[in-house]
């Protein structure tokens, strides 16, 4: 079962983890997606709550849905993927990153020999 | 596919157990139904599935009174007690005898299920452990595609591995046509199963809310104590409190707290219903 540790509702988590799929190029372009079925069985949620993510990233664009054959991730879909999680990532996950940092008293030029 | 009105019922003279509950429940939903120690969970469960007689009010199953048990109501309910006693024939013999009751039985998805759950058909149902004739009942459960669903604490008795297991399942089921209806303690197990949230309190449904509807209105933080927004309800934790904020004071979707709603629920009743009413 997937974690859902963090605190964001559960259809989200799921659209990120699609996203992931995405990004990490495991699913392709104008490739077929898993069934909302399968994802909810996968992730041991309602099947509403899947379709709410897939629902949520047709409306972005990422995913498309061919009536009555399943779902596949759009053209462009990588490229809308990247901007979208980039935003997040320098909204979100870089305040809270530089927050721990000067807490623990590093600067950023102690830091990047670790990247 | 359940509509209960105005239902009233106690089980001893002038002390009501029901006083004029009413709620509806559609298909396409897995419904939680929520309540403390002998709030009436089930109760309910009971009056909908024909076992128990309201006082006053209805309860009507698919626009049939569930009291009639009109074989056509019937064959559509199959409810999951929390207690059970089931005789001493192994599942091929019990499956013969109780699934003619049920046109839609699915005998493909009943050995499916049990295999998923790995029970052992073969043996007396008798000589199974409570978890294994829990597992064996909920995969015949399953299998008659009755379209009424209930189930009391289904996932109490069960190990880990089942729980998950039970999850699979459910999240697997064909839901378009199907009400399910499931009530527990165990909010850990299957908060994210339902994806409706009912809650039974003195007598009445106090709450009755979709999963997304409390996600697009309410906010679950963990707030510092110096933060001071204003909460709907909040309880101490460590380093701060778990609070539910209306979601115009927050700026992001969270996560729903099911046991800080239970409570939040139960302790305010009229604030955060009061949410709801401006969203419309």
């Amino acid at each position: 079962m997937m974690n859902f540790s963090d605190n964001k509702p559960i259809y989200q988590q799921i659209s990120d983890f699609i996203c992931n799929q995405i990004l990490d190029k495991k699913w392709a372009e104008g490739g077929r997606m898993p069934s909302v079925r399968e994802i909810a069985v996968l992730m041991e949620v309602n099947p509403n709550t899947a379709m709410r993510a897939f629902q949520t990233l047709q409306d972005i664009g990422v995913v498309e849905n061919r009536r009555g054959i399943g779902h596949f991730v759009a053209e462009g879909a990588y490229d809308a993927v990247l901007t979208m999680k980039r935003k997040e990532f320098i909204e979100t996950d870089v305040p809270q990153f530089i927050k721990s940092m000067k807490r623990l008293g590093y600067n950023l030029d102690d830091i990047k020999g670790f990247a | 596919m359940v509509t209960i009105e105005n239902l009233t019922f106690s089980f001893k003279k002038h002390q009501k157990l029901f006083d004029g509950l009413s709620m509806s429940l559609d298909t396409g939903y897995i419904y939680g139904l929520f309540g403390m120690n002998g709030a009436g969970k089930t109760t309910l469960l009971n009056h909908i599935a024909g076992l128990l007689f309201p006082k006053e009010g209805s309860c009507l199953v698919d626009g049939e009174l569930s009291k009639k048990r009109l074989p056509g109501t019937l064959q559509q309910i199959f409810f999951l007690p929390e207690q059970f006693d089931l005789p001493a024939i192994n599942a091929e013999r019990y499956k013969a005898m109780h699934a003619p009751f049920y046109p839609l039985f699915d005998d493909n998805l009943f050995q499916e299920v049990l295999m998923e759950f790995d029970v052992d058909a073969t043996k007396k149902l008798t000589e199974l452990s409570y978890g294994q004739r829990k597992k064996f009942l909920i995969s015949f459960a399953l299998a008659t595609n009755a379209r009424l669903l209930l189930m009391d604490e289904p996932t109490n008795g069960l190990d880990i591995p089942s729980k998950s297991q039970f999850r699979k399942v459910m999240a697997g089921s064909d839901l378009s046509n199907r009400c399910v209806v499931i009530s527990t303690h165990q909010v850990r197990d299957l908060d994210a199963l339902i994806d409706h949230v009912t809650v039974l309190n003195n007598g009445k449904i106090i709450f009755h809310k979709n999963i997304a509807t409390i996600s697009d209105t309410l906010s679950f933080e963990k707030v510092a104590d110096d933060d001071n927004r204003f909460t709907l309800y909040s309880e101490d934790i460590f380093g701060g409190k778990s609070a539910i904020l209306p979601k115009s004071l927050s700026n992001k979707e969270t996560q729903i707290d099911l046991e800080l709603l239970f409570s939040a629920v139960i302790n305010q009743t009229e604030s955060i219903n009061s949410q709801f009413v401006k969203e419309n």
